[in-house]
């Protein structure tokens, strides 16, 4: 064996024992120590360089070649052990991590507008895209705006429609339907052309159940203008109830009587709940029944200061809290004013 | 109003409508179908109905008439009874224990056969003997020996009447063996009438809508009566005081009458429309009543003439103070001299319109009846009514208004079904005191204004036929119609509004599915800007952001309930309340004056149903003022807040109560998302909150509102956990009129801030706005911002004093400040607090 054969072979023997120590090595403790001795200062590939000047002159350039791919091939060994054991304990540490996602989250203090405030939203912004605007009325009223200039004289048969409640009060009661504001809008704004809707609470003398209740929400609709027709009544609540109730609403109009409108007209729409096959919430008919709306009578306009000659018009009035119990299929109307939590955490 | 099939079907052809189209007619013409209720027809065919349907059908091979040739004793009971029966196929010995068949019992074969309901094995009917309505199927079964397996029925086993005290006597001419259905199968609608339309409460007038609606002709009854007694001149006379009460009165006189029940047919038209029959005179009655809508009134003449002592004179006229009245329920009434009456020279018959007396009424020994019909004053008779607080079914017509030139058909139609139920002759001429006819108004109308009023095109000839239908006559004069209003409806009135009446009836007829769906095309009003209404939908958004549910409450309530927001033995304030005439209950008696009171009962409502209770709520209260008619509606804002800051949960466990400080943060945040300036809070005293932990909210120089803790003395009023309760009450008008929609931005600073913090020692007495407001001052333009981060009170700042810790920002808007531009703020700030609140700094 040549000298240069000894120094080549005992180079490679150098890497070899390191490899396989590196093998060994399972700590990051053990790795360290593995390249001090292996790759440190005093490591036998640090030895060859540092005895360089021992060797032949030609061997040198030869020599010093191999050991430095041998340092190399080490410290490529070294980094390549050291990513598996990142990899490793990266494993290690994600897999003790490991959290039951089944756990509830943190609970987060979420406030909600009462589901009466959302439907009434809901209808004041598809109203509103048609240009109508909320107008305020009083919830306390007089006789007077809420029957005789709706055209309903005292002594007036279809004053039996409403069971009022009356105050100590002369000629004063509580509102049995948001109408008088109506007469409220006309006198304010005559006589401009009126596209209004009167959101409002509203009370009538009933005995308390799950089906009725003495205070409730009503919405009004009110058009005055010079050539209002029947026909762009029936097609404002068509797009109303498309956008309420979803595109494939169906819709009707069925005749109906209300001293403040004539014609006067029943609004049903195709039960959402059953779609039309009958079922309790419609009472087996498939209809239910929305709101209640006509062409504005002559008298009203009148009393609202529009010549019936000139202006005409129509109005709407819906229950807020019965289309809200029908929407969501509610067992019983007094929900809404009990604010029983469990109810109102549901909206 | 219920309506038989069979009744309507004698005015009107509906033979080719099943009964699931006629009611859809019914209801698209404005008669509205509550309920259809089968009594032997078959259900119309198809599996989707639109209406709501009760009752039996009687298949044509379970159900027939047959009759019953003999009636035989039971051999082992006295009460049950044999009866031999053809039902038309063969002969069949039926069991049943049916009084009204006891007088037959043994007399052999029956020269004239009884004709009955007969119901086969296997038939499914109503139970007569369980209450209510209870259905059984019939089986074979053996009663004392006798095996029986079929029925001859009652009213209420065929679902009828209620009656179950014999079995049904059908009238002579029933065809045995023919199937019951086709012989008196009938359907029973319950139509809701309108207000307006009293003038279709009566078959007649239903089929009069029918027949419009279907373009088919009315087949009016035949008014025409027999009169063959002698005549009634001079043996009755009519006075009538006041026309304007009593625009017509009618009188006919029938005389040897027999009182018997009327025929069957008639009975069970009776009792499906709901009326219990009596006999043939009353029947007549409410029978030409339900078909006319004319209420009749039957008086026993002789009574009459003796009261008189003589021939009667009826006068109507108001009641004399004093008089009384017994009407003949039995009631006695104190009449009141607004109140019309029928009167006779002797006093008072009965009640004009609402009800008869009982002296004078038909009974079972009258022959000689004499026949009221009459129109009445509509508004005359509601005031009686709600009066005396009595109903009846004349009042109930003549309350909405009756034609009176139905009086006159009423009492021909009644005596001629007089006659024929009960034989007797009718007296010749009726006496007719018509004083005050009705102007049956003429009302002219154009096409044109027809068709923009609807949107629709129809043409003037085919408007004047549609109001033909309905019995008006027209005249068309190219595009114009005139329209004679019919005898028999007072709700159509003269010019505008006459022409809107006859808008409704031509677009009912017409249809309203056949009125175009069009798009709103009217130019756009002036649009408003309401900044209230704005603000007021962005604070309830704010509120809900800062973690509260919304309420909606009611706004009556009971004086009791609203003091309880004070502590006991406080003198509560003498407060004026908008009180409730007729209140449903002693607890919602006036409306409110207090929206905190709300607060608290629903808080206290809530208080077991969850741990973290954080409540608003937006409504007004009212406030009666002298002078005024109405109340102040006054908008208010309540916050309620109890309970735990947040939820618990496994993650944190059980999070702190809340206090002051949440609440303060909750108006705090909402101030400033509503970018409400100048707030500020003030230590103040109110009844129903804790003395020390209360304050007034500021807006400039107004007071908007009072925060605080609850008084331990009010929440022991209420039923309250533990944790203390904290409100807040704002006048909302007052604090939107503070909010702003528009606001300034500030630049975001070019320069670096620069932070500092100060510490500095006060008297306890000293707040930290106070102090905070001293700081600002000393800090000038370029101290941007003033946080609070602690307070310490402790040995080493001495006792009755606090250090309070701020955390200052500095910012100039022009250059980087310098720390010695900031030192020099920094002892301007110390001197003046040492000035102003002779405050030390913290070192």
């Amino acid at each position: 064996m040549t000298d240069k054969e000894t120094h080549l072979a005992n180079l490679e023997q150098i890497q070899k024992d390191a490899l396989a120590a590196l093998a060994d090595v399972a700590d990051a403790d053990a790795l360290e120590a593995w390249r001090v001795a292996h790759l440190g200062r005093s490591s036998a590939v640090m030895g060859v360089f540092s005895s360089m000047g021992t060797l032949d002159k030609e061997l040198r350039p030869l020599m010093g070649k191999t050991a430095n791919e041998v340092r190399q091939a080490l410290e490529g060994a070294l980094e390549e052990k050291r990513q598996l054991m990142e990899a490793d304990a990266l494993k290690q540490a994600l897999e003790t991590e490991k959290l039951d996602v089944t756990l509830p989250g943190r609970p987060v203090t979420r406030g909600r507008l009462h589901p009466l405030t959302q439907v009434l939203r809901r209808i004041i912004q598809i109203f509103g895209d048609m240009g109508f605007q909320v107008y305020p009325s009083p919830e306390v009223e007089t006789d007077d705006y809420n029957f005789t200039y709706l055209n309903m004289p005292p002594y007036h048969p279809a004053r039996d429609m409403w069971d009022t409640f009356y105050t100590k009060q002369e000629g004063v009661l509580l509102r049995t339907h948001t109408s008088p504001g109506q007469i409220r809008v006309m006198r304010a704004r005559a006589p401009e052309p009126i596209r209004v809707i009167l959101p409002g609470a509203t009370m009538r003398y009933e005995q308390l159940s799950a089906r009725s209740e003495i205070e409730f929400a009503q919405v009004e609709v009110l058009v005055v203008g010079e050539r209002v027709s029947f026909a762009e009544l029936k097609g404002t609540l068509d797009d109303f109830a498309r956008r309420l109730f979803g595109e494939e609403a169906r819709t009707r109009l069925r005749p109906s009587h209300f001293p403040f409108t004539e014609p006067s007209a029943e609004f049903d729409v195709g039960c959402f709940v059953c779609e039309g096959e009958g079922c309790p919430v419609c009472k087996e008919t498939g209809w239910l029944e929305i709101l209640g709306c006509g062409m504005v009578h002559p008298v009203v306009l009148e009393y609202g200061g529009y010549d019936p000659a000139v202006y005409s018009g129509f109005a709407a009035g819906m229950g807020i809290d019965r289309s809200t119990l029908m929407r969501y299929r509610i067992d019983d109307i007094r929900h809404f004013r009990n604010n029983d939590v469990r109810f109102l955490r549901q909206f | 109003m219920k309506v038989p099939l069979t009744w309507l079907a004698d005015y009107v052809d509906i033979d080719d409508l099943d009964i699931e189209s006629l009611a859809k007619v019914m209801t698209m013409v404005g008669l509205e179908v509550e309920e259809i209720r089968l009594v032997g027809l078959a259900m119309p065919p198809g599996g989707k109905h639109e209406f709501k349907y009760t009752g039996i059908t009687w298949p044509a091979d379970k159900f027939v008439v047959a009759q019953v040739d003999e009636v035989m004793p039971h051999p082992n009971a006295d009460r049950l009874i044999l009866c031999r029966v053809n039902d038309g196929t063969q002969e069949i010995i039926v069991l049943t224990g049916a009084p009204n068949l006891y007088e037959y019992k043994g007399i052999g074969p029956l020269e004239q056969p009884l004709k009955v309901a007969y119901a086969r094995e296997g038939a499914v009917l109503y139970d007569g003997h369980q209450p209510g309505r209870q259905l059984m199927t019939l089986k074979k079964m053996k009663i004392r020996g006798v095996e029986s397996s079929s029925m001859i029925c009652s009213e209420k086993e065929l679902g009828i009447s209620d009656a179950h005290e014999g079995v049904i006597i059908l009238d002579d001419d029933a065809p045995t063996g023919a199937p019951l259905a086709d012989y008196m199968g009938d359907a029973v609608f319950d139509v809701d009438t309108l207000p307006n339309m009293v003038r279709d409460a009566s078959v007649l007038g239903m089929a009069r809508e029918v027949a419009a609606a279907l373009g088919k002709p009315l087949r009016e009854p035949d008014a025409f009566l027999e009169m063959t007694g002698p005549s009634l001149e001079g043996r009755a006379a009519i006075e009538i005081r006041d026309p304007e009460l009593n625009p017509r009165f009618v009188l006919g006189l029938i005389e040897g009458i027999t009182v018997q029940p009327s025929p069957y047919w008639v009975r069970r038209r009776l009792n499906l429309a709901g009326m219990r029959p009596i006999n043939c005179i009353v029947d007549a009655t409410n029978y030409v009543m339900l078909e006319l809508g004319e209420p009749l009134h039957a008086f026993d003449y002789d009574i009459l003439v003796e009261r008189a002592g003589g021939p009667p004179t009826i006068i109507t006229r108001t009641a004399k103070a004093g008089e009384t009245l017994t009407t003949l329920d039995g009631a006695q009434h104190q009449l009141d001299p607004e109140m019309e009456l029928v009167t006779d020279t002797a006093g008072p018959l009965s009640l004009a319109g609402v009800m008869g007396g009982e002296e004078s009424e038909v009974n079972g020994k009258t022959t000689n009846v004499l026949l009221e019909g009459a129109s009445w004053n509509f508004i005359n008779i509601r005031k009686t009514v709600s009066k005396l607080k009595i109903s009846s079914e004349a009042a109930y017509r003549f309350s909405r208004g009756v034609h009176p030139a139905l009086a006159e058909t009423g009492v021909r139609l009644c005596l001629q079904r007089m006659a024929a139920w009960g034989s007797g002759q009718v007296a010749q001429g009726l006496l007719d005191n018509y004083p005050n006819p009705p102007h049956d108004p003429e009302v002219v109308l154009s096409a044109a204004w027809v068709n923009q009023s609807l949107g629709t095109d129809i043409p003037a000839q085919e408007i004047a036929e549609i109001l033909g239908r309905l019995s008006f006559e027209c005249q068309v004069e190219g595009d114009t119609i005139t329209a004679r209003t019919p005898p028999h409806r007072l709700d159509i009135n003269e010019g505008l509004i006459g022409r809107a009446d006859l808008l409704e009836e031509i677009s009912r007829i017409y249809g309203y599915d056949k009125i175009p769906s069009r798009r709103l095309d009217q130019p756009l009003p002036p649009q408003n800007v309401n900044q209230a209404l704005i603000m007021e939908d962005t604070l309830r958004d704010l509120l809900v952001n800062l973690g509260l549910q919304e309420l909606v409450a009611y706004r009556m309530t009971a004086p009791e309930r609203e003091a309880r927001r004070f502590p006991p033995g406080f003198e509560a304030p003498d407060e004026d309340y908008l009180e409730i005439q007729n209140p449903i209950t002693v607890e919602r008696r006036v409306m409110r004056r207090s929206i905190l009171v709300t607060m608290l009962e629903i808080l206290e409502y809530n208080s077991n149903l969850d741990r973290r209770l954080a409540f608003f709520e937006i409504g007004p209260v009212f406030h009666p003022v002298a002078g005024q008619q109405l109340p102040d509606e006054k908008a208010m804002l309540s916050i309620g807040l109890t309970g735990l800051r947040a939820q618990p949960s496994w993650i944190d466990g059980e999070p702190p109560l809340m206090d002051f400080f949440d609440l303060k943060g909750v108006l705090e945040g909402m101030m400033a998302g509503l970018h409400i300036e100048n707030v500020h809070f003030r230590a103040v005293e109110h009844p129903s909150l804790h003395p020390g932990k209360a304050a007034e909210i500021w807006i400039g120089e107004d007071v908007v509102g009072v925060m605080g803790e609850l008084h331990p003395l009010v929440k022991a009023n209420y039923e309250l956990n533990d944790p203390p309760v904290y409100l807040a009450e704002i006048d909302l008008e007052r604090l939107l009129e503070a909010a702003r929609i528009l606001f300034d931005v500030e630049a975001v600073p070019t320069y670096p801030p620069v932070l500092e913090d100060l510490a500095v020692v006060v008297d306890e007495a000293v707040s930290a706005a106070e102090v905070e407001a001293v700081i600002r001052q000393g800090g000038g333009e370029s101290l941007t911002k003033v946080q609070l981060f602690d307070i310490f009170r402790g040995k080493q700042v001495g006792k009755g004093k606090k250090s309070l810790a701020f955390s200052l920002t500095y910012i100039a808007p022009d250059r980087t400040l310098t720390d010695k531009d900031v030192g020099k703020l920094r002892k301007r700030i110390v001197d003046l607090l040492d000035r102003e609140l002779g405050a030390v700094l913290r070192s």
